[in-house]
């Protein structure tokens, strides 16, 4: 299912930042396969997704978009005056997105929290929360990975799309922590290394029974699937010109 | 007041399963018995104060009713952009609670002073503030901040009333002496400090000392009493342990102007500083701005 549907909605993804002249689109193309493969098949209609990295609002926008939580009339006003799709998930307005994030390091924390007060209730709902590798530089974000590791949430699952760069450079050259997963893996979590555009990988991961906090990391690529997005550090930032954008949909025809 | 602040989040935690408490490791020799009645319901999120904001407001979106608490500054400052992101921006009503709010901490030092933080907090959507002036205000102050929809934010203090004074019952704005002079509006517990000078003058030139617990105005509007009094008098006075700009001052100002009442004299006597030269007790630090109740009726008598 996801399989076919990948190349559909990253096509819409690129469309809708192409017609809005917005950028992110690299971070978007590393978090989708992920975020579509989490949504149609691991989480359940009380579950929570909180999208820590909210500057890939976009492929949230189009994985609700695939799952017909929103419409084409919704994408088409993405970004724009009188939109419901800022360029970070809102505050209100979406059932599917319980905090508006944006600002880096609040992701895991808001999460850790409704993982708590799930497990306090105790009853069965997951929590899946989707970092970048970047915002790991965010002393909030161990705070929260501290907090959720002593209370031990095996409700909680975090997703991080590793795909190696961030801002102004490459993680490895601003602050790196490479390899992430091994620094994360002092705390009594259970850890997952995989391809972040394996599905079968991530299936398998996330299928694992989990008696812990799950950590998932993603090893992603930035700008995944379009050759010139690939692992360039622009595509954090810059939209796509009109030629790069024909040339992206050619790509992902042929793929 | 920790005493009280105690007995009350007991009290409420007894009738309220809901309830979950989160503290920044502080509370030791005063929230024990707190700690001991919420069980696993009360919480120490550590030396974390903004994953603690952030986890509350999580907490909150499942529907839980979610104190937290920490030294004043602690739960404003520090955490500013969580409670603006996460708790206001989405309107759940977290409860935070400020130890030692204005000059509190007194000579601990500048680090521990809260001189800003309802200013701070009251720019932030939704955000109510509670400023308890006596130790036996808190019960109501947490059942009404427990009854809010809305963020709270509660300044705790030290209740400073004189010597067998009778306190007053609960009121977002109460009257605490009457006479012909001033008018002066005081906030939180320093009008306690107030009372008894007061009460000493000549009913001729005694202020009439209102206090103000509950901001901000939009909430809690001017008595109807107060603002013919500020109409009648030559002179308003507004004190508090708050810096100049973001003050209760600077707000009541702006809305007498709004309702198009004119003040002839206004006197505005506010925290001064965080760093003096010299570090001192809440009562030093008041004196150095000039909040004590001596300088307070200089200025206001104009001597």
């Amino acid at each position: 299912m996801i399989k076919n549907m990948i190349n559909k909605a990253r096509k819409r993804l690129l469309q809708m930042h192409f017609e809005s002249k917005v950028g992110h689109v690299g971070g978007n193309l590393s978090a989708l396969d992920a975020m579509l493969l989490v949504f149609h098949e691991f989480l359940k209609p009380e579950d929570k997704f909180v999208l820590s990295k909210g500057h890939s609002a976009g492929a949230l926008y189009v994985t609700l978009w695939s799952l017909g939580r929103l419409q084409d009339s919704d994408l088409k006003l993405f970004h724009k005056d009188n939109t419901l799709l800022a360029g970070h998930p809102p505050a209100k307005g979406i059932a599917e997105i319980t905090f508006s994030t944006g600002s880096l390091g609040h992701g895991l924390s808001l999460a850790t929290g409704m993982a708590l007060g799930n497990k306090i209730k105790g009853n069965n709902v997951k929590v899946v929360c989707f970092t970048s590798d970047g915002e790991w530089q965010e002393g909030s974000t161990w705070e929260a990975l501290i907090f959720a590791n002593h209370h031990g949430l095996k409700n909680l699952t975090i997703l991080v799309d590793h795909n190696g760069l961030q801002g102004f450079g490459s993680t490895s050259e601003v602050a790196s922590m490479s390899p992430l997963w091994e620094k994360l893996k002092g705390f009594e979590l259970e850890m997952h290394v995989i391809d972040g555009h394996d599905f079968d990988a991530l299936r398998a991961a996330l299928a694992l029974p989990q008696n812990n906090l799950k950590v998932i990391m993603l090893k992603t690529v930035k700008g995944h699937g379009i050759s010139f997005l690939e692992n360039r550090m622009e595509s954090h930032y810059i939209p796509l010109s009109e030629n790069q954008y024909y040339q992206a949909i050619k790509e992902i025809d042929l793929l | 007041m920790r005493k009280q602040l105690c007995d009350a989040l007991v009290t409420r935690s007894l009738k309220n399963s809901n309830m979950l408490f989160l503290t920044g490791d502080l509370g030791f020799m005063a929230l024990e018995p707190l700690k001991q009645a919420m069980g696993s319901r009360f919480i120490n999120a550590g030396v974390a104060e903004q994953n603690m904001v952030t986890v509350a407001a999580g907490l909150a979106s499942q529907e839980f009713d979610v104190w937290i608490y920490s030294i004043a500054p602690f739960i404003y400052a520090r955490p500013f952009e969580q409670v603006r992101n996460d708790i206001c921006f989405h309107g759940l009503p977290v409860k935070l609670i400020g130890n030692g709010g204005g000059y509190g901490y007194g000579v601990m030092g500048p680090t521990h002073h809260a001189i800003e933080d309802y200013g701070v907090l009251l720019t932030l959507p939704n955000m109510q503030v509670y400023i308890p002036v006596f130790d036996e205000d808190i019960a109501a102050t947490i059942s009404r901040a427990g009854n809010s929809t809305k963020p709270c934010y509660l300044r705790m203090g030290r209740g400073e009333p004189p010597k067998d004074y009778i306190v007053p019952a609960y009121a977002p704005w109460r009257q605490l002496t009457r006479g012909r002079g001033a008018v002066v509006i005081a906030v939180g517990p320093l009008a306690g400090t107030y009372i008894e000078d007061f009460n000493k003058l000549p009913e001729q030139t005694r202020p009439n000392l209102w206090v103000v617990t509950e901001l901000p105005l939009e909430y809690n509007p001017l008595p109807e009493e107060l603002i013919i009094q500020i109409k009648n008098s030559a002179k308003l006075c507004v004190a508090e342990e708050h810096v100049r700009r973001g003050g209760f001052g600077a707000e009541l100002a702006l809305h007498l102007a709004d309702l198009g009442i004119s003040i002839r004299t206004f006197h505005h006597i506010y925290a001064r500083a965080h760093h003096y030269e010299r570090y001192g007790s809440q009562s030093f630090l008041r004196q150095l701005s000039g909040l004590d109740v001596g300088t307070l009726l200089a200025t206001v008598e104009g001597v």
